[in-house]
């Protein structure tokens, strides 16, 4: 079996073992470790040994003897004491009963409200998504130890939360779903904004958080916001060839090579936008991906379907109110009506968005649509000073001096 | 041995920078591009970032009492500031001195090499081994 078919195979069954060991012994902090030395121990054997038998079989094997040692390790000694409980053993009746909702229980922990965003992201694609220590923290360009330490830290808060590991019910159950779509956007984001950024080699977050939102779609199929997060997701990852140059500039929207979008990838997206919103829920994603599926259908940059973009903005304006979504929308309101309108519009957002670089970028593109090439400049100056996004500043930099020369 | 190698501009460049030409911009974003890559595959690159103008800064004081004091920064006396830097790793103080005169010599207005100056520090380490 090739290593990537292995790496591919640990990452599915990542959430599941933890999920056995975890409810076995009762101790989610002990058992995420212990799992992610199984994992560990698989990608060493497994490439030259051949698969074992049962493969899932032989990871909770593994994992509960390493949780067992680490329980006897001096350091967690006092924890087992803390412990009272011995452990139980699961039948095979719980076990097959319990592994739909496994996933979800874990993803439910991961993304706890006692932890900051940067701590849920590094547990989620630990535990959920099988990274190990070392390829997260090369993701987010911090030394392997800081994201071991700040995985220990997330699980030491939640463990001090006293969070049963179940799952959330009743009133709770849609706050915390909401939490657990974020969190994978927020990883989405990071991969997709740090597409443009430097020659290291990443792994690649944006896949990992499509992959994360599949599988949450598969479980919650009727949720229409899941389906609404995976089809922006798709939708946005489709454009991802055609959004960076030979030296990663960052090529805008209207600029791309449309015959470089992933045709596959904006076909699913559609189809999962549209079945979201026949059930009629409409929810912030879904709106988002309406919006990328209209970009994403339209031939031509010219072709762009503004009208449905700004009335769907307006929609995502109401039922939730927040700046960034006032200032798309004065971009979509002054394709349609003009930079004027756009402009009155980004006029009441200097209280909330003031010394933002985004404001002052999007009032920069728009004074140069009205022909106020000197403040446009002014303003392009404002942004790249502000920002702190290198692919953003460079892109900034070449607008300015596209200006300057009158381009 | 490690060297921090550190680009130090003044107020003046960075506004000269905003007065650049569209080429000139593109010239100067492929040269740090490939010039990250030649030290990424020579072995000798650790670490490298880029900062943020220096309207970002701020300067944080505190004297143990009280709430610290936040102020804008760069010291105001301040005539040039740090805005980018590369931690390399590489055989001698020369080759150091070497990357340092590229990273100088990048290219402005009209193509023409910066001359910025760039600051070359060893970092302190382990003991050496005696030669």
């Amino acid at each position: 079996m090739a290593d990537r078919s292995i790496e591919d195979l640990l990452r599915e069954l990542a959430p599941r073992v933890l999920a056995v060991v975890a409810r076995k012994y009762r101790d989610f902090d002990t058992a995420e470790d212990a799992v992610q030395e199984a994992l560990l121990a698989a990608h060493q054997h497994w490439p030259a040994d051949g698969l074992p038998d049962s493969p899932e079989a032989w990871l909770i094997a593994t994992a509960s003897r390493r949780l067992i040692n680490m329980w006897r390790g001096d350091d967690a000694r006092r924890r087992r004491e803390e412990q009272d409980w011995a452990p139980v053993t699961a039948t095979a009746a719980d076990e097959s009963a319990a592994d739909r909702d496994d996933t979800l229980q874990l993803l439910f922990m991961c993304t706890h409200r006692a932890l900051t965003p940067a701590s849920a992201i590094a547990l989620t694609l630990r535990a959920v998504g099988g990274l190990t220590t070392a390829e997260i923290a090369a993701a987010f360009l911090v030394p392997e130890a800081t994201m071991g330490q700040r995985i220990s830290r997330a699980k030491q808060r939640i463990h001090a939360s006293g969070e049963p590991f179940r799952l959330p019910s009743g009133a709770d159950w849609r706050p915390r779903l909401d939490a657990v779509l974020h969190v994978l956007y927020l990883i989405f984001s990071e991969g997709y904004a740090s597409s443009g950024g430097r020659e290291l080699v990443r792994t690649d977050l944006s896949k990992e958080a499509i992959r994360l939102a599949r599988e949450v779609h598969r479980l919650l199929p009727g949720e229409p916001e899941v389906t609404g997060l995976l089809a922006l997701m798709l939708l946005n990852d489709a454009r991802r060839d055609a959004r960076t140059g030979p030296h990663e500039e960052l090529i805008p929207l209207p600029e791309q090579d449309r015959a470089r979008w992933d045709r596959a990838a904006i076909a699913e997206g559609v189809d999962l936008v549209s079945a979201a919103l026949r059930q009629r829920a409409v929810g912030p994603y879904q709106l988002q991906a309406a919006v990328a599926a209209v970009h994403d259908e339209a031939a031509t940059a010219a072709e762009t379907d503004w009208p449905q973009i700004l009335a769907l903005y307006g929609v995502l304006e109401r039922i939730q109110p927040n700046p960034m979504v006032t200032l798309n929308r004065a971009v979509a309101l002054a394709m349609v009506d003009g930079p004027q309108a756009g402009l009155k519009v980004l006029d009441t957002l200097d209280g909330p968005l003031a010394g933002h670089h985004r404001l002052a970028a999007v009032r920069g593109h728009l004074l140069e649509m009205a022909g106020d090439r000197p403040a446009a400049i002014e303003q392009l100056r404002a942004a790249a000073v502000a920002t702190s996004s290198a692919p953003e500043l460079r892109y900034l930099m070449t607008e300015i001096g596209r200006l300057r020369d009158g381009g | 041995m490690k060297y921090m190698i550190m680009m130090h501009t003044g107020q003046d460049a960075t506004e000269g920078i905003m007065n650049w030409s569209q080429q000139d911009v593109k010239r100067h974003i492929e040269f740090q591009h490939d010039f990250d890559r030649e030290l990424r595959e020579a072995g000798e690159m650790v670490f490298n970032e880029g900062l943020t103008f220096p309207d970002q800064a701020r300067i944080v004081r505190h004297d143990g009492k009280g709430a610290p004091a936040v102020t804008d920064g760069p010291f105001p006396e301040a005539k040039e500031f740090l805005i980018g830097f590369w931690i390399v790793d590489c055989a001698n103080p020369e080759r150091a001195y070497e990357i340092a005169a590229k990273a100088s010599s990048a290219p402005g207005k009209d193509g023409a090499p910066l001359g910025i100056p760039i600051e070359v520090r060893p970092i302190v380490g382990p003991p050496q081994a005696d030669a």
